[in-house]
């Protein structure tokens, strides 16, 4: 029995108590902020650090780190933009499953690299970070694709609503959906915590370590690639410099929410929560009249106090290794 | 009969293992440096402005700065961690030393608050990661965007510039000829930091650190204290790398050194210290530095964008690392295959 819950914890419970804190706070000062008007736009304009965030978390359970996702989603967003603005009688389906598939190749190919080949995630994920960006230079040779070279349905599909709720969110309502099942239900989402929480012990269990880290990697790929026409297609234009530095913001959303870079720990419910306590401040900001300069500030305390508090908890529990040496200091 | 009455020769007990020549020749330093000769005659044949005294000086900017940071965080990722915060460092002291500029601050004062910001930074990082245990990669994730965060909140949108007098010798200035003075400071620091290193009990205690914390504790290393100071030199030295960038641009945004935390890294790896800890040299570290700013310098004489240099530099920085493992794997394996054959037969 893995001694955390995969489904909500304690962190859980403070974290939805001070998201909810900061919605509540938010609307004495603004009232409207937590109307359902308002949330449906704050949970709209964090789908995409949702998703990501989700795909992100696949790779930090196994210890991993994926460092290329912005990179990903702003080259599968060009190619997807590119595609749109020469041809645009090419179906959209088509297109979402290009973006798909773009994205999982070039996730696959950190998976191989970390995987199969044994390069550490963090070296693999820097280098194609870098790659990737510099792909988007030599397919677009830096022109930007802008919004009236795009097609209306590449432009307005995430916009469609669906039961009030646009699609774009629809998008991270399903994917969170897809994740929780297959953490929870199928045989990859339980060897993603295995290999994390004990790389020799999951050997001997005869898990396939590097298939497992390659699927996760290229779970967070195929999101990416998503993410990549969702973005492009919300903010209509596409470019070298598309969602650089995302790829910290969508960690701080797992760290936020959980996970333990050390791998083996975190909850689907922890990362969207996360991702929505920042999304929340990033919103609240300018709503209670502080300077959007803030907002970089917060999310960086919000992490540091998320990382001591869990350290804390996890202090309780303790991994038997550490301990003893630590009572004999 | 006299032979068995001589005393035995005491055989001397090398501390390493003997190299042979291919040994030598594989080396990390050895190849990396061959690569950066090629790079260098590569460029001298591409471009007839590349062997230019002037132009080659200029070239230093493109590494000095970054190579300054580089020594510190190859201690740093010797000993285990890890610092991303480094180049939101460089911009907190930035922004500090431009709003004590704007009171009319001379420029060894600056100077001062500038190292001071760097010191501090870094040991709240090295508190941060040793008091609670908590990896550094997520807390240098947090102070990156905290540090980075604070320099917006000062400064916004704006810009500090009216530094004193005196205050751009750092960045811009010669000691003789075409030597700068930030290529004076680096040469300094890579000897400082390689004596500390490879030639003093401190450097061995970092090795060991990183090798096995748990072990070193129980040899008597302070191994937390260790890791505030490797923390608070890596913050020193992203406050000189502040000064140096912010004297040579003559002016401050929060905007600055955006994304330097990856190339120092880069850096650090390309130069053969293991990411995992434990594993590295100096030397190559600045070999690597060198490097780097020879191919950023022969691009743009090239006019390569930037971006596209950057493709290579994730190319090589997977090969470098990836190759050995595949190359080691490849001579196992056949290794493995002839035993197997001996035990058949």
């Amino acid at each position: 029995m893995p001694t955390h819950s995969l489904f909500w914890t304690r962190h859980e419970t403070a974290l939805s108590v001070v998201v909810l804190l900061l919605l509540v706070g938010v609307n004495l000062k603004s009232p409207g902020f937590a109307g359902p008007g308002n949330l449906v736009e704050l949970l709209n304009d964090t789908s995409i650090l949702v998703i990501l965030g989700l795909g992100q978390m696949a790779v930090i359970l196994t210890r991993g780190i994926d460092l290329s996702v912005a990179a990903n989603l702003a080259l599968t967003g060009m190619v997807v933009a590119m595609i749109n603005s020469v041809a645009p009688g090419v179906p959209l389906a088509v297109l979402l499953v290009l973006a798909v598939a773009i994205g999982f190749a070039l996730g696959a190919v950190n998976g191989l690299l970390v995987g199969k080949v044994g390069v550490p995630a963090i070296v693999v994920t820097l280098g194609t970070m870098a790659i990737y960006r510099g792909m988007i230079f030599l397919i677009s040779g830096g022109e930007w694709i802008n919004a009236h070279e795009m097609s209306d349905s590449f432009v307005g599909f995430p916009r469609e609503k669906v039961l009030r709720l646009p699609i774009l969110s629809w998008f991270a309502v399903l994917l969170l959906i897809l994740m929780f099942v297959l953490i929870i239900l199928t045989r990859l989402g339980r060897n993603f915590y295995a290999v994390g929480g004990s790389p020799h012990a999951a050997v001997y269990a005869g898990i396939d370590v590097g298939k497992t880290q390659f699927w996760a990697f290229s779970i967070s790929g195929a999101f990416a690639g998503l993410c990549g026409y969702l973005w492009v297609s919300r903010f209509a234009v596409a470019y070298v410099d598309v969602a650089r530095g995302f790829e910290l913001e969508v960690i701080a959303a797992c760290v936020i929410g959980g996970v333990s870079i050390a791998g083996g720990v975190g909850t689907v419910p922890g990362v969207v929560l996360g991702a929505l306590f920042l999304g929340t401040v990033k919103n609240a900001l300018p709503v209670i009249g502080i300077s959007p300069f803030w907002q970089m500030a917060v999310a960086g305390s919000a992490i540091l106090i998320a990382v001591i508090i869990h350290a804390h908890s996890q202090k309780t529990q303790g991994r038997i290794i550490l301990k003893e040496a630590r009572t004999v200091q | 009969m006299s032979k068995f009455n001589k005393p035995e020769p005491q055989p001397s007990i090398p501390d390493r293992l003997p190299m042979s020549v291919t040994d030598i020749l594989l080396k990390w330093e050895v190849l990396l440096f061959a690569i950066a000769v090629l790079v260098f005659v590569a460029n001298c044949q591409l471009s007839p402005y590349f062997l230019d005294p002037w132009n080659l000086s200029d070239a230093t900017f493109n590494f000095t700065e970054k190579g300054l940071i580089a020594l510190a965080m190859a201690l740093l990722i010797i000993s285990g961690e890890i610092d991303l915060s480094v180049a939101s460092i460089i911009a907190l002291a930035s922004v500090a030393m431009g709003a004590f500029a704007q009171t009319g601050a001379p420029a060894w004062q600056l100077v001062s608050l500038g190292l001071a910001t760097g010191l501090a930074a870094g040991w709240f990082n090295g508190m941060l990661v040793t008091r609670f245990s908590v990896p550094s990669i997520v807390v240098t994730i947090g102070t990156m965007s905290l540090f980075r965060g604070i320099a917006y909140v000062a400064l916004g949108d704006g810009v500090y510039k009216n530094y004193p007098l005196g205050f751009d010798y750092f960045g811009q200035g010669y000691v003789g000829w075409v030597i700068t003075f930030e290529m004076v400071l680096f040469a300094i620091a890579a000897i400082l930091f390689g004596i500390v290193l490879h030639r003093t009990s401190f450097g061995r205690r970092i090795y060991a650190i990183g090798n096995n914390p748990i072990g070193a504790h129980f040899s008597g290393i302070r191994v937390h204290r260790i890791k505030v100071v490797l923390f608070m030199m890596t913050g020193l030295m992203s406050g000189v790398a502040s000064v140096l960038l912010t004297s040579r641009l003559g002016s401050t945004r929060p905007s600055i050194a955006t994304g330097w935390e990856l190339e120092i890294i880069t850096m650090v790896v390309l130069g053969g210290v293991s990411i995992l800890g434990g594993a590295g040299r100096i030397p190559g570290v600045v070999i690597a530095a060198v490097l780097m700013g020879l191919m950023t310098f022969g691009f743009g004489l090239r006019n390569v964008p930037g971006i596209v240099m950057s493709i290579f530099i994730g190319l090589m920085l997977i090969a470098v690392i990836g190759l050995p493992i595949l190359v080691r794997r490849a001579v196992a394996k056949r290794q493995l295959h002839t035993f197997s054959n001996l035990v058949e037969h």
